[in-house]
């Protein structure tokens, strides 16, 4: 059997072109530092997510339909009359949010470590290309139930392009095809989310890969293995501190999948919508263009960007600089390379100043999805009792906008100006051995 | 390993700390549930559920469509043959295998009520359970609405209370209404007993919320049956990776 | 690297079981999207056994019935259309329904008839060719398709004849008699299309 096996893959290898040396450059013949840790299983689970999200989409379409009309009971139908048709729809739902769980923490690790410094500085822009078309992805998506939020998350996103001066009106419209989100808006929505973006997504992620192989990956130490020593157990001329990528990471990045799967499944068997984080109540309700909802916010992993827009006052008769800062703060984060000249990459070996601003870079940033969220306007009177909360929200919301924005301009000043104090970095990797 | 240990201590932390986080601040719903007494709905309560659905169809489906909602579905989550379904839930004559639609003309309806019911698939997952029940609980006579109804958690509704003869009637104690501050309803209390004991009719109403509460995803009794296998299979999968890891990287030092 | 010895075995052994493990999760977790192409709960309603009164089917005349989005014809069959059915059997491909149209129709209604009672005729009213629906031809007199017509179906697409009881003719491109549905009498005057009398009790 087994016999059987091989011949058919070698009758193949001997024909496919590149196949064998793709495997090897990728798989067997790719050398990873060997000092990997818990931070490293999110690109690979990323990858798994993406799969999920197109296996679990491509069957959701069989039953969808794209319609003002029928959308949201083409949902209830999946949901109810299609066999298994509700585990299907939750793995997309919460492989959507699941998605972003991992993103963040992926390219919180690429910063922690200095995985955007040279030579990675395509990787990381790639990356974020990549994380720019899954958050169009995911806001389209997000539409098709046409459910109350649906209806209104649509008109509140597109309507940010209403705030550019002069074409701004138009261009809602022609966004739309339509004076309000309607059938028209929901079908280019479909057919971007289901086809075109994908489609975009996936090449991103080829890319991705193919430039991160070419460089080689970072590590927690942030050292060049193929600097260091050369020669291990497998081949004489490879870095001594890598190991093939297959099996040895391989296997451990598996070891991440079954946790990740654990967690996954739990969410999706027990807990769907998870208090109303991955899946909102308010849209259980149809899409209804004359009511809005008490609570209108995007969903959670929106929220960060959403709370400065919100935090941006209008001045000079336009509303248009807080969706300046808004994609200003994704802007920025592409700009990162050339922001931070530190030449020490990891955050084991930076300044204490770095560290700080991390810290506070990440509380920034969660403490604006806890703004967009609505969970400060809750908080602030249940523990201060009868205040202004507004004023209290701005300002806290106004403080974590500037934090957050501080934290790359003092990346800058701290690095341009010789103000770190990095400690040696070690000559080769540091394993715990 | 100590320092194993130290590293684990480094990432463990800050993940509990962020998971701590969301979970404690997921008030989306708490809060709007703020102040509801918990419903203590259990939809694996195939007891509660039949009589929820005996109360639905006794007193709500008159109204009430439950659209997305087959009666061959409430017969077979529900452990009924189909002519229990049949003779004592459907009264509307439809077929066993169609939802579950109410006889009210729309237009009848909007001139009685001033809207049309709304259908009722889901609003367990729109509302939330604790909100149902609250609702169910908090009518009142109240001769200033046009049905003559009013309810404390969804003031102003529309709707008259059609459980009354089971709870009984219930009366506002309103507070004083101070200089430019209405009147505030105080507390509610049962100026006419009904046919049930309060403590009966908590548990009537409990029956009913669960009934929706199970209306807005059946699937909820498949996911909880299916899951635990799921997270068994997944644990020993994982287990089983674990060691195949550490057999492999007894390679690298 | 100074114990280097690896245990193949152990490895060996590990990477079986994992892979088998792994396997079964992959195929239980292709189950639900595999049976998510079943009909649904609303094809299934949809499907469901139709009941149809006879009462104002007249001899002679047909009736049309949806049932699983199927035309099912119901044919009140006078005594000179039954007459007519055993002097057509020699020019029939399988006049007993017993050769190559033997699944065509439940053992209930394999008879010269192909009914439960003889003037109910019952019949899914798709061409065994291509799928076309035949027209209902009754009257007995020369057509141009057949000179010596005895009455029948006759299907547009590619001219394939049946007889009243569905029966298809020898030389037409249809190879097998119209198919019976599962049909049962509730009373002498409704049947329920889609349920068989054993099931009905």
């Amino acid at each position: 059997m087994a016999n059987v096996f091989t011949s058919i893959g070698d009758w193949v290898t001997e024909r496919a072109p590149g196949m064998m040396p793709m495997y090897r450059k990728h798989m067997t013949e790719y050398y990873a530092p060997k000092n990997f840790n818990l931070w490293y299983y999110f690109g690979s689970l990323a990858l798994l997510v993406l799969v999920n999200q197109i296996v679990t989409g491509i069957f959701l379409t069989m039953n969808y339909n794209p319609s003002a009309a029928g959308a949201f009971a083409s949902v209830e139908y999946i949901m109810r009359d299609v066999e298994w048709g509700w585990l299907i729809r939750y793995m997309h739902s919460t492989g959507a949010s699941l998605f972003f769980v991992v993103v963040f923490l992926h390219m919180f690790r690429g910063i922690m470590y200095g995985s955007y410094k040279k030579p990675r500085e395509l990787v990381w822009l790639l990356g974020m290309l990549i994380f720019l078309v899954l958050m169009a992805e995911a806001f389209m998506g997000y539409v098709l139930p046409w459910g109350n939020m649906s209806f209104w998350g649509a008109k509140v996103i597109i309507s940010l392009f209403g705030t550019i001066p002069y074409i701004g009106d138009a261009l809602v419209e022609w966004i739309m095809g339509d004076f309000l989100p309607a059938d028209a808006t929901l079908n280019r929505f479909f057919a971007l989310h289901v086809v075109a973006l994908p489609l975009v997504l996936l090449l991103l992620v080829v890319l991705h890969l193919a430039a991160l192989h070419e460089v080689g990956s970072n590590n927690p130490d942030g050292v060049e293995i193929k600097k260091g020593p050369k020669g291990n157990r497998w081949d004489a001329t490879k870095p001594t501190d890598g190991i093939p990528f297959h099996p040895y990471y391989t296997v451990k990045d598996l070891v991440g999948v079954g946790f990740f799967l654990l967690i996954a499944a739990f969410i999706i068997f027990f807990a769907p919508t998870l208090g109303g984080w991955f899946l909102e109540h308010d849209n259980f309700i149809p899409a209804n263009n004359l009511a809005t909802p008490l609570h209108i916010k995007p969903v959670w992993y929106f929220t960060p960007f959403y709370a400065i827009v919100r935090m941006i006052p209008s001045f000079l008769g336009s509303a248009v600089w807080g969706v300046i800062a808004m994609f200003g703060a994704i802007a920025v984060l592409f700009l990162l390379p050339w922001l931070d000249r530190g030449k020490v990459k990891s955050v084991r070996y930076r300044g204490t100043g770095f560290k700080v601003a991390l810290g506070l870079f990440v509380v920034s940033y969660i403490m604006l999805g806890a703004v967009g969220a609505g969970v400060t306007a809750e908080v602030i009177p249940a523990w201060f009792g009868d205040v202004d909360v507004t004023f209290w929200e701005n300002l806290f919301g106004r403080v974590m906008t500037l934090i957050y924005f501080g934290f790359f301009a003092f990346l800058w000043a701290y690095t341009y100006y010789g103000w770190e104090k990095t400690k040696p970095v070690p000559e080769r990797v540091t394993t715990h051995d | 390993m100590t320092k194993r240990q130290l590293l684990m201590k480094r990432y463990i932390f800050p993940v509990a700390l962020a998971f701590g986080l969301v979970v404690g601040g997921a008030p989306a719903q708490a809060a709007e549930g703020g102040g509801l007494p918990h419903a203590g709905t259990n939809v694996q309560d195939q007891a509660s559920l039949q009589r929820g659905a005996k109360l639905f169809f006794n007193y709500c489906v008159g109204c009430h469509s439950l659209k997305y909602m087959r009666y061959e579905r409430i017969a077979s989550d529900l452990g009924l043959t189909e002519q229990d379904v049949m003779q004592n839930l459907n009264f509307t004559g439809a077929k066993f295998g169609e939802t579950v639609v109410s006889h009210m003309p729309e237009a009848d309806a909007t001139k009685w009520f001033g809207k049309a019911p709304p259908d009722l698939s889901l609003e367990v997952r729109a509302k939330g359970a604790d909100w149902v029940y609250a609702y169910l609980n908090s009518f009142y006579l109240d001769p200033n609405r046009p049905v003559g109804w009013n309810n404390t958690v969804f003031p102003n509704a529309s709707m008259p209370f059609p459980l009354w003869e089971l709870q009984g009637l219930q009366t506002a104690v309103m507070t004083e209404a101070k200089p430019g501050e209405d009147a505030r309803v105080e507390k509610l209390v049962l100026s006419q007993p009904g046919k049930l004991t309060p403590a009966q009719f908590q548990q009537a109403s409990r029956d009913l919320t669960t009934f929706l509460e199970y209306a807005s995803e059946p699937a909820a009794l498949q996911r909880h049956h299916y899951g635990v296998w799921v997270l068994l299979f997944l644990a020993f999968l994982t287990f089983l990776l674990a060691m195949l890891k550490k057999e492999y990287w007894k390679d690298v030092h | 690297m100074a114990n280097e010895v690896v245990d193949h075995g152990r490895r060996r052994f590990l990477t079986a079981t994992t892979s088998v493990v792994g396997g079964i999760g992959i195929v239980a977790a292709a189950v639900p999207f595999i049976k998510s192409w079943e009909p649904s709960a609303r094809a299934k309603a949809a499907g469901a056994p139709v009941t149809q009164s006879l009462a104002k089917i007249e001899a002679g005349q047909m009736l049309t019935v949806s049932w699983r989005s199927l035309p099912v014809f119901v044919l009140n069959r006078t005594k000179a259309q039954l007459a007519t059915l055993p002097m057509v059997d020699s020019r029939l491909v399988d006049p007993k329904s017993d050769g190559g149209s033997a699944d065509q129709q439940p053992k209930y209604a394999q008879n010269e008839a192909r009914s439960i009672k003889p003037e109910w005729l019952v019949v899914i009213g798709i061409c065994t060719h291509l799928g076309c629906v035949p027209d209902f031809v009754p009257e007995i007199k020369p057509e141009p398709f057949d000179p010596d017509w005895k009455g029948g179906f006759y299907c547009p697409c590619h001219k394939s004849r049946y007889d009243l009881a569905g029966r298809v003719y020898a030389g037409v491109p249809a190879p097998k008699n119209l198919p019976v549905p599962p049909y049962h009498f509730i009373d002498d005057s409704t049947i329920q299309i889609g349920v068989d009398p054993k099931e009905a009790g």
